[in-house]
């Protein structure tokens, strides 16, 4: 025992050293499995404001880029109204209305929240944004985030009033999507290569595919509502070992100068996992 | 102004310069990756013990992982740097008693060649654990190899501008008085 002891104090600044080590690693190493570490809820709030001081400065600079990106999204959203349509008068067109009054069912299912975006990375391997919205504003882990151009990332961290979004520019951010034009789905990953380009997989070869086609995002993922935009197909790489195309896609979302962000509520996702889960267990 | 008041502000400021300067700047290529925030942890005093310098270099480092969120990633090479730093001074101070007669590490109380290759040692050091970690999640070994020298190329230019930008005089302190 005595041994112990004196070998302890001997060496007690080696083993202060392995004990910080450690501790180090196992933030680094829980944190990449689990998206949780020690403090981050508290330490979101506090860099948080920190941010948001930074972001009241920064955002001056920005104003004529996100001005332009809001009022391109205005006219995106006014060609769609429905005074900008006319059918010609035919009683065996079918009209569905999109909007149910006369039943007492919730049939809602995707909510969107606006957002500022008071800090944002690109240039590190792993990019996180933070956004001025929290669990008090109705923001949870698991939810997606888009922008006025494309797909942004998804929540993965709240604290009361700001919330932590994975941006798509992150190793571990992975979605379904899926080419517009024939449907066919396929992997996002991102290469940690350039911030403007984000890799898809698991294409069949069988897709028609060609440079332009756009990508969007799909019906089965659980974070986004179906045909929001991901980007343009800037480069096809046939993957010469298997069935499938590598694509390389243009994203729609310019990174560099995201001002406002959509959090995108699953209202039905409560539901649809119990049911999934459920439905798990009953096949073991 | 003291010593330790000194610190403090610098560790702010380190803090702040890295995490909104220097993290925002569009990069050069993905294998350039600018730090500077270590220098903080170069510049400690001499009087500092080894388990108070590792555990201020644990602390500084946690403290920038949480402004990019990836707890532990910087805290495990700022660590790393703060134990070994101790041996490197060591192994380099020539003149008897330099650590004694200067509060800090610098080209004034070591010496140019000594303190260039603490630096360097140093930074080195820093950065390729640092990319080490990183590698184990994703990337190569042509991504590993180029990113530590491409980012200690960076770095070392940052680390010397810093030093003729900001000269810190150092006083000669004879403990005879």
């Amino acid at each position: 025992m005595r041994n112990v002891f004196l070998f302890i104090r001997r060496h007690f600044n080696f083993l202060f050293f392995l004990v910080l080590q450690i501790i180090a690693l196992s933030f680094l190493f829980r944190y990449n499995k689990f998206h949780e570490a020690a403090f981050l809820n508290v330490s979101t709030e506090i860099t948080g404001r920190l941010n948001e001081k930074y972001n009241g400065i920064e955002y001056y600079f920005q104003l004529k880029k996100t001005n332009e990106s809001l009022v391109q999204e205005n006219l995106h959203l006014r060609q769609q109204l429905k005074e900008n349509y006319e059918a010609p008068d035919s009683d065996r067109r079918l009209f569905y209305d999109t909007i149910r009054i006369d039943t007492g069912r919730n049939i809602r299912k995707w909510l969107m929240m606006e957002a500022k975006v008071v800090n944002n990375t690109i240039t590190l391997p792993t990019n996180y944004l933070t956004i001025h919205r929290g669990f008090r504003q109705g923001v949870h882990p698991n939810m997606g985030v888009t922008g006025p151009q494309g797909i942004v990332g998804s929540v993965i961290n709240v604290s009361e009033n700001f919330a932590v979004v994975m941006s798509v520019l992150h190793p571990n951010f992975h979605i379904v999507a899926q080419l517009r034009k024939g449907g066919e789905n396929g992997t996002l990953y991102w290469d940690g290569i350039s911030p403007s380009f984000i890799s898809m997989r698991g294409v069949p070869r069988s897709a028609n595919v060609m440079v332009g086609d756009t990508v969007v995002t799909s019906q089965i993922s659980y974070l986004f509502s179906a045909n929001l935009l991901v980007g343009t197909v800037a480069e096809i790489v046939p993957d010469n070992t298997s069935n499938f195309y590598n694509l390389k896609i243009r994203l729609a979302t310019n990174f560099s100068n995201i001002e406002y962000a959509y959090v995108i509520d699953n209202l039905q996702y409560e539901e649809q996992k119990r049911l999934e889960d459920s439905a798990r267990k009953k096949v073991q | 102004m003291s010593e330790l008041l000194k610190n403090i502000i610098r560790f702010i400021l380190f803090i702040l310069v890295q995490v909104f300067i220097l993290f925002k700047m569009p990069p050069l290529h993905r294998f350039v990756t600018p730090y500077l925030y270590y220098l903080y942890i170069l510049w400690l005093p001499f009087s500092l013990s080894r388990m108070s310098l590792t555990f201020i270099g644990f602390i500084f480092g946690l403290s920038l992982d949480y402004f990019v969120k990836t707890p532990g990633l910087h805290a495990a090479a700022c660590t790393l740097i703060a134990y070994v730093r101790p041996f490197i001074i060591g192994m380099l101070i020539s003149q008897e008693g330099a650590d004694k007669n200067y509060i800090a590490p610098s080209f004034v109380s070591m010496g140019w060649a000594p303190y260039a290759t603490y630096v360097i040692v140093l930074t080195l050091l820093h950065h390729t654990y640092l990319v080490l970690l990183e590698w184990m999640n994703f990337g190569s070994f042509m991504y590993f190899v180029g990113k530590v020298i491409a980012s200690t190329a960076v770095s070392l230019l940052l680390v010397l501008l810093t030093e003729l930008l900001f000269f810190r005089k150092q006083k000669f302190r004879t403990n005879t008085i």
